[in-house]
């Protein structure tokens, strides 16, 4: 059976101030119905507009220059614009990092809620309605019935997510994107809505694409990993495998950078891996080299002047390191 | 593509010019064409303010001809109004009274406006109160009426006509630096200077004020272009000194005849309309140019 | 333990709060209710809670940049909340601040020399002759180079901001610097960078952390002792092994079960404590334990009786009434 989603080779150019950069630089994947992919990668590195690419949402410098993004068969870099609209919300669908901002003060939840069944599905109004309540009942917000007329600023953020996974939910769409869902939530808030999405994911089939810069996360939420630097991919792979024994020094060095909880704590605590430099800008995009070089202490001449390209291992994983095999 | 796939240093390694946030911003004025054209006409009308009275003498208020003969007659290239006197002398003239009174109406304006909103701004609690209330009373009141009983009591000098004009343009000054005041003394820097012991008269004026300049100087520039045109109102009704000649008052003197003689009034009119198109191309380049958001970076 | 830098007492901060429009009666909002904790001379102490718990508000209070309502903050016996004109610029100079974001920390009107030279010049601590030189030495430790101090704020990335707000901060030659989550708005990699440099300051300067965070990886990375706050309460304060390995408040295991891990070992052993529901009003807190409308353990006395912190052995101290007296956790 084909894959639910198939991405191969995009290429995504966003042309800034005359010049043309590849922010998404020949990017392929898979995903297949209910499983979880996660997005790996510091700010900058393309994979948030990996995540607009697939909801036809690219700012209008952006444009697809190369490759398909094929979803349940059909291509979506060439379908029309209403076409796009009508797999929007519907069957693809996301939610965003800041519940703050995306809730309309001016209407109350259930009303938002209401909105995109009537939209997509076309329920009556005492319908979208219902469903609604039942909507948010299922993220769990206590006492539905009532919160239904609740307008955003009467709930708490975590709430508010809520509501925006319940209106990403509605159409029971078969992908669902969330970009950085929690990074505004406090800890506890976070894992409550990890557990919400998983729940919902295995109950519904949605697949879920998670986009995070926290490598606990992507631990405890996804079977499958992509690492984004610079606009390309340089890892993928099954999450355990990946975080066990990862294959490119990017990859080593985010998940080494930061302090984990670790099982058993010892007085033991040796210095964090730095991953010096930062992320490369834009001009530097699209080069015939490792990007990642200028920060890598296992660089040599080779990867400063050709991309390395991307090598299979045992178990899925692949690396785009021209070292991977010594990583 | 060639060009932009040259290697790049990492940010790490740049070294970059130190340029001050304002030499940027006046980097950025320089590219906008329209603020340049802008300021070109600017400078233009200021020099022959400036220069003008020397390059063409004589006393704007001298009859030197015939009342209403047509620009270019006799060598009078804007022709003479009703008492015969020469109408481009008047508008040269005119041109330093109505900037004169643009500018310091507007330094007035922006001098309450700072002081008045940067205390309630940085003070909060009751001294914001008091002083909010006394700018939203100055708000409310209706400006030309209001200036046109200043003028009416105290006479219609220069310095009463610019007071009445500040008087009743500083309140959105006030405003406006008093949001940039409560925007800005949250922020951590001024926090940190506070850690260190920095005095609060300190604070106000070489940490807060200078962060809270750029949106002032915009209101300021549009405020020498309405301070012109409300110097002009007011001539056109006749509040003014009439030893002086502004662009206002030549409208003003002349209105009787704007359907025999149109172009006593058309040609002072078009200056005060230059004159002000050239201030807001100005202020509104200086408000792209000073605002962080669209620096392109 | 070595000698005590900072002793906090009893501190409180309240903020005046109006409900219900012009007319509404005025209420207090206890932001930081009632705390002590005290901070060993070269160690860290780190204060973890979520948001809303008041630890950004202590830790101001401490710096005397919020008004405390009552309470001491002692360094070396004088109590700081009481200090005026030149014995406080005495003082302030000893307590420094690094702030979180590194975008508004900074002046952006300012050169980078001259940002860290502020303090100095302010707090007048150093004869005008050496300033330059010190300003030079601070560039050097945190590791930037000295053609960057003619450089403004904006041309630096987040990381080297920070890395100007670390010297800023050390300018003075603080005793106590107070980091408020120095690290959560950088990105995972500079994160790093920042985390060792601190580190490396404190062990060569000798310097006392009072380090604000949320993220207990961090914490757990860089303190010697924890104080975890809820609702402006300390809930549990220990050393960090003793926090970290044997959590004995239910807020504090359910803050640590809910952080994700990489280490399989540690996501097999963690059972996820679930705390359902929101904090209850700030302005109008229960009688009782705040914790007890959420916590999956709360019986009868714990919604009337509010729980003292108390030693339960080898200083770990727990505000809950469920604790037994030989230290083992009700959960």
């Amino acid at each position: 059976m084909a894959p639910l989603l198939k991405v191969e080779n995009l290429r995504i150019e966003l042309s800034l101030r005359g010049a043309v950069a590849p922010v998404i630089d020949d990017l392929s994947l898979e995903l297949e119905a209910g499983e979880t992919l996660s997005f790996v990668g510091e700010s900058g590195c393309g994979k948030s507009m990996t995540a607009l690419a697939l909801m036809g949402l690219l700012p209008d410098v952006g444009r697809v220059a190369a490759g398909s993004i094929e979803f349940n068969g059909e291509d979506l870099t060439t379908a029309s614009d209403a076409r796009l609209r009508e797999i929007r919300g519907n069957e693809i669908s996301m939610i965003f990092q800041e519940p703050m901002t995306s809730l309309n003060p001016l209407y109350t939840i259930g009303e938002q809620i209401a909105e995109v069944l009537r939209r997509h599905q076309n329920l009556g109004k005492t319908a979208a309605h219902n469903k609604a309540v039942d909507l948010l009942d299922a993220v769990r917000i206590p006492n539905p019935k009532a919160r239904v007329n609740d307008y955003p600023h009467q709930l708490s953020g975590g709430q508010r997510q809520r509501v925006m996974i319940a209106i990403a939910l509605a159409c029971q769409p078969k992908i669902l994107i969330a970009d950085e869902p929690t990074t505004a939530l406090d800890v506890t808030v976070q894992a409550q809505i990890f557990d919400l999405l998983r729940d919902l994911g295995r109950k519904t089939g949605t697949a879920i694409i998670l986009i995070t810069h926290d490598m606990g996360a992507v631990a405890e939420m996804a079977e499958k990993m992509i690492v984004m630097y610079a606009g390309r991919k340089a890892e993928e792979g099954p999450v355990d495998t990946v975080i066990e024994h990862p294959r490119h020094p990017y990859t080593k060095g985010l998940i080494s950078c930061v302090p984990h909880l670790m099982a058993n704590l010892t007085e033991d605590r040796p210095e964090l891996t730095e991953v010096g430099g930062i992320v490369p800008g834009l001009k530097e995009f699209g080069r015939d080299a490792c990007l990642f070089a200028s920060r890598c202490a296992m660089a040599q001449d080779k990867c400063r002047t050709a991309r390395p390209p991307e090598m299979a291992f045992d178990g899925e994983q692949v690396s785009a390191c021209w070292f991977a095999g010594d990583v | 593509m060639s060009a932009d796939t040259e290697p790049k240093p990492l940010a790490e390694e740049l070294t970059e010019k130190a340029r001050s946030p304002f030499s940027e911003a006046f980097e950025m004025f320089c590219k906008n064409r329209s603020a340049v054209a802008g300021l070109i006409m600017l400078v233009i009308i200021v020099l022959a303010g400036l220069i003008g009275p020397f390059v063409y003498p004589g006393d704007p208020f001298d009859m030197v001809w015939a009342p209403f003969s047509e620009p270019g007659q006799e060598g009078f290239l804007l022709g003479t109004d009703y008492l015969g006197r020469d109408l481009l002398s008047m508008l040269i003239h005119g041109a330093r009274v109505s900037i004169a009174i643009g500018l310091s109406a507007a330094f007035l304006t922006v001098f309450i406006g700072i002081t008045v909103g940067a205390l309630a701004g940085f003070y909060r609690g009751w001294v914001e109160e008091v002083l909010m209330r006394i700018t939203e009373f100055f708000q409310v009141l209706p400006t030309l009426l209001f200036s046109m009983v200043i003028v009416a009591l105290f006479g219609a000098s220069l310095p009463m006509i610019t007071l009445a004009i500040g008087l009743v343009s500083w309140p959105a000054v006030a405003r406006i630096t008093r949001a940039e005041f409560m925007r800005i003394r949250e922020l951590e820097y001024v926090m940190a200077a506070r850690a260190s012991g920095t005095s609060n008269a300190k604070l106000i004026f070489s940490v807060i004020l200078p962060n809270a300049l750029p949106p002032i100087i915009v209101q300021a520039a549009l405020m020498v272009g309405s301070a012109i045109l409300f110097e002009a109102g007011l001539s056109f009704l006749g509040l003014t000194d009439p030893n002086v000649v502004s662009w206002g008052q030549i409208i003003g003197s002349n209105r009787e005849y704007i359907l025999d003689a149109s172009y006593t009034v058309t040609v002072p009119g078009l200056a005060i309309f230059v004159t002000v198109l050239a201030i807001s191309l100005v202020g509104d380049g200086l408000n792209d140019a000073l605002n962080p958001k669209l620096r392109q970076r | 333990m070595g000698e005590t830098l900072l002793n906090v007492e009893n501190l409180s901060v309240r903020f005046p709060v109006k409900r219900g429009g012009i007319f509404g009666k005025k209420g207090w909002l206890y932001a930081v209710d009632d705390i002590s904790f005290a901070v060993p001379k070269g160690e860290t102490l780190a204060i973890v809670g979520e948001s809303g718990s008041g630890k950004t508000t202590a830790a101001l209070a401490v710096a005397r940049l919020v008004a405390a309502h009552q309470g001491k903050v002692e360094m070396d016996d004088a109590d700081f909340l009481t200090l005026e004109d030149e014995a406080l610029r005495q003082a302030r100079a000893r307590v420094q601040l690094i702030f979180q974001d590194p975008y508004a920390s900074l002046n952006p009107r300012l050169r980078a020399e001259a940002i860290v030279r502020e303090p100095i010049d302010s707090l007048n601590t150093a004869p005008q002759s050496e300033r330059q030189q010190i300003v030079d030495d601070l560039f050097k430790a945190v590791g930037l180079r000295p053609e960057q101090q003619r450089l403004f704020p904006h041309q630096f990335s987040g990381g080297q901001r920070q890395r100007i707000g670390i010297a800023r901060a050390l300018a003075t030659s603080p005793d106590l610097i107070i980091c408020d989550e120095p690290v959560s708005a950088l990105d995972v990699a500079v994160q790093a960078q920042i985390l060792n440099l601190l580190r490396r300051l404190q062990k060569d300067l000798g310097l006392t952390y009072l380090f604000i965070s949320h993220d207990l990886g961090v914490v757990q990375h860089m303190c010697d002792s924890i104080a975890v706050m809820y609702m402006g309460k300390i809930v549990e304060q220990a050393d960090r092994l003793s926090l970290f390995n044997n959590p004995l408040h239910p807020y504090t295991s359910a803050l640590l079960s809910a952080v994700p891990s990489v280490d399989r070992k540690r996501r097999a052993k963690m059972k996820r404590i679930l705390i359902p529901g929101d904090p209850p009003d700030p302005i109008n807190p229960p009688p009782g334990c705040r914790f007890a409308n959420r916590c999956p353990v709360a019986q009868k006395q714990c919604e009337e009786v509010q729980p003292p912190l108390r030693d339960v052995g080898n200083g770990h101290k727990v505000a809950c009434h469920l604790v037994t007296e030989d230290a083992r956790s009700p959960l």
